[in-house]
């Protein structure tokens, strides 16, 4: 895991590089969730 | 105080009474050292350790747990969900006492506390975010006693002066949040100027965020978990429509505590992956720094989303002691266990029992206090006499044996 980086340039790139795609599931990743809490907000009352 | 069970009238040494008294004695005396002897006379506080548990769990957890205030008005008020206007005076009340009792403790804590107010009057360094902070908590606890005070007017009976003050509940609600807003996320930027004191999984420049964020999480659990107190408590306090709410504002704030917990999550891993900390999640505060994502951050918010599918109101009150432990343990984290984690062991901070205790009598007195007020003035019920001013559903609904019960507990209407 752990990378050898010449350049603060380097760094960015694949920190950045690392933490977008981290977002994109993210936010894939939100989406399911809100879908799954919400999914039987009509079918049940509460117990 | 125990005027609801005639047999207790006969004894004060109740369980309760003695526990209190205790802790009130101890209080009394350690608090007469600490002034007496200063801060070196009953804490383990020194150069390197400068803020203690008085910081880490009065300061720091005192002010997230206090959050539900502005996240419950803010959602009755600023975004319109009055279903869940109920619940807007315990959470007041909860924050209001919180930031008082955060007042009351950096007295102790502070070495000249009579210079407490002197960065607001007299010499303010407005370059300072512990500034910012200081004159948020300051406006803040003045906004949360204006909030407060139309229970205690309604109690009092003082309906002119409460009702000049209901009308400014909107106005007070947005402050309330722009101040929360500011504050929450400035006690997390305290430490944005310690990279090196802080641990590297801890310590990320989107600290503020992360502090301001779970304290979002904090005070809608700390609304169910302290509605799941109070129910146990104080049910012959709650008149039908708080009852009738209850339900509603348990599954409305669990499904906003589980989008939030879970945009922490993965913010959290994204700070983590922003300053590409991955290799430390190997180390001993790796594992440590787990047991808070997963076990305190990921797993609530997981039982949360299941009370909000299985509308199983059980799960909520278990979530939601995990989310205020959570929380807990993320300020104590930041401001104790991972703070100076380069020290050797010799050189850590560990308080003595007399900080613990402190801060022991201090949540006692918050205790106290919030029981005499939930059981005096009306907060877990609409005084009959104010229903018109607090529209929300199902009001007619109650009986009139109800609201004569309400007008027995609550006589003092000498004002009008």
């Amino acid at each position: 895991m752990e990378n050898q980086f010449y350049t603060l340039h380097d760094f960015l790139v694949y920190t950045k590089g690392a933490a977008y795609y981290l977002m994109g599931l993210s936010v894939l990743g939100i989406l399911g969730f809100w879908l799954y809490i919400t999914g039987r907000d009509e079918e049940k009352d509460i117990q | 105080m125990n005027t609801q069970n005639p047999a207790a009238k006969n004894s004060l040494l109740t369980p309760f009474n003695v526990t209190v008294g205790i802790i009130f004695l101890l209080g009394a005396l350690i608090t007469f050292l600490r002034f007496t002897k200063g801060l070196a006379g009953v804490t383990n506080l020194s150069d390197n350790n400068p803020w203690g548990v008085w910081i880490s769990f009065d300061l720091m957890c005192g002010v997230a747990l206090a959050a539900g205030g502005y996240t419950t008005s803010a959602a009755c008020y600023v975004f319109g969900l009055k279903r869940y206007h109920s619940a807007v005076r315990p959470a007041i009340l909860t924050a209001f006492l919180g930031y008082a009792l955060v007042v009351f403790a950096l007295h102790y804590d502070v070495g000249r506390p009579w210079r407490l107010p002197y960065p607001i009057f007299v010499q303010s360094g407005t370059t300072s975010v512990l500034f910012e902070v200081g004159l948020c908590v300051f406006l803040y606890l003045i906004t949360l006693f204006v909030e407060w005070t139309p229970a205690a007017l309604e109690w009092l009976g003082f309906r002119k002066y409460r009702n000049i003050i209901v009308k400014g509940t909107l106005a007070l609600t947005i402050f309330g949040v722009v101040l929360s807003t500011m504050h929450q996320s400035s006690l997390g930027a305290l430490y944005l100027i310690a990279p090196s004191k802080l641990h590297p999984l801890w310590y990320s420049s989107y600290i503020p965020l992360f502090f301001f964020i779970s304290s979002i999480a904090a005070g809608l659990s700390m609304v169910i978990f302290e509605g799941t107190l109070s129910h146990h408590f104080l049910h012959h306090k709650m008149d039908r429509t708080y009852q009738s709410e209850h339900n509603e504002v348990v599954l409305g704030f669990s499904k906003g505590a589980a989008m939030v917990l879970a945009c922490y999550f993965l913010l959290k891993l994204v700070g983590v992956a922003l300053d590409n900390k991955w290799h430390y999640l190997l180390t001993g505060y790796g594992a440590w720094f787990l047991v808070e994502l997963l076990g305190f951050v990921a797993l609530p918010c997981f039982l949360y989303a299941i009370t909000v599918r299985e509308k199983n109101l059980k799960l909520a009150k278990y979530a939601s002691i995990l989310t205020v432990l959570g929380i807990v343990l993320n300020r104590f984290n930041v401001s104790w266990f991972a703070f100076n984690w380069q020290l050797p062991a010799a050189d850590r901070y560990f308080p003595s029992w007399m900080e613990i205790a402190i801060s022991i009598y201090i949540v006692t007195i918050g205790v106290l206090f919030f029981r005499f007020i939930s059981t005096k003035m009306p907060i877990f019920y609409e005084h009959p006499e104010y229903r018109e001013h607090a529209p929300h559903e199902g009001e007619e609904e109650e009986g009139p044996e109800f609201t004569e019960h309400k007008l027995h507990k609550h006589p003092q209407t000498f004002g009008h």
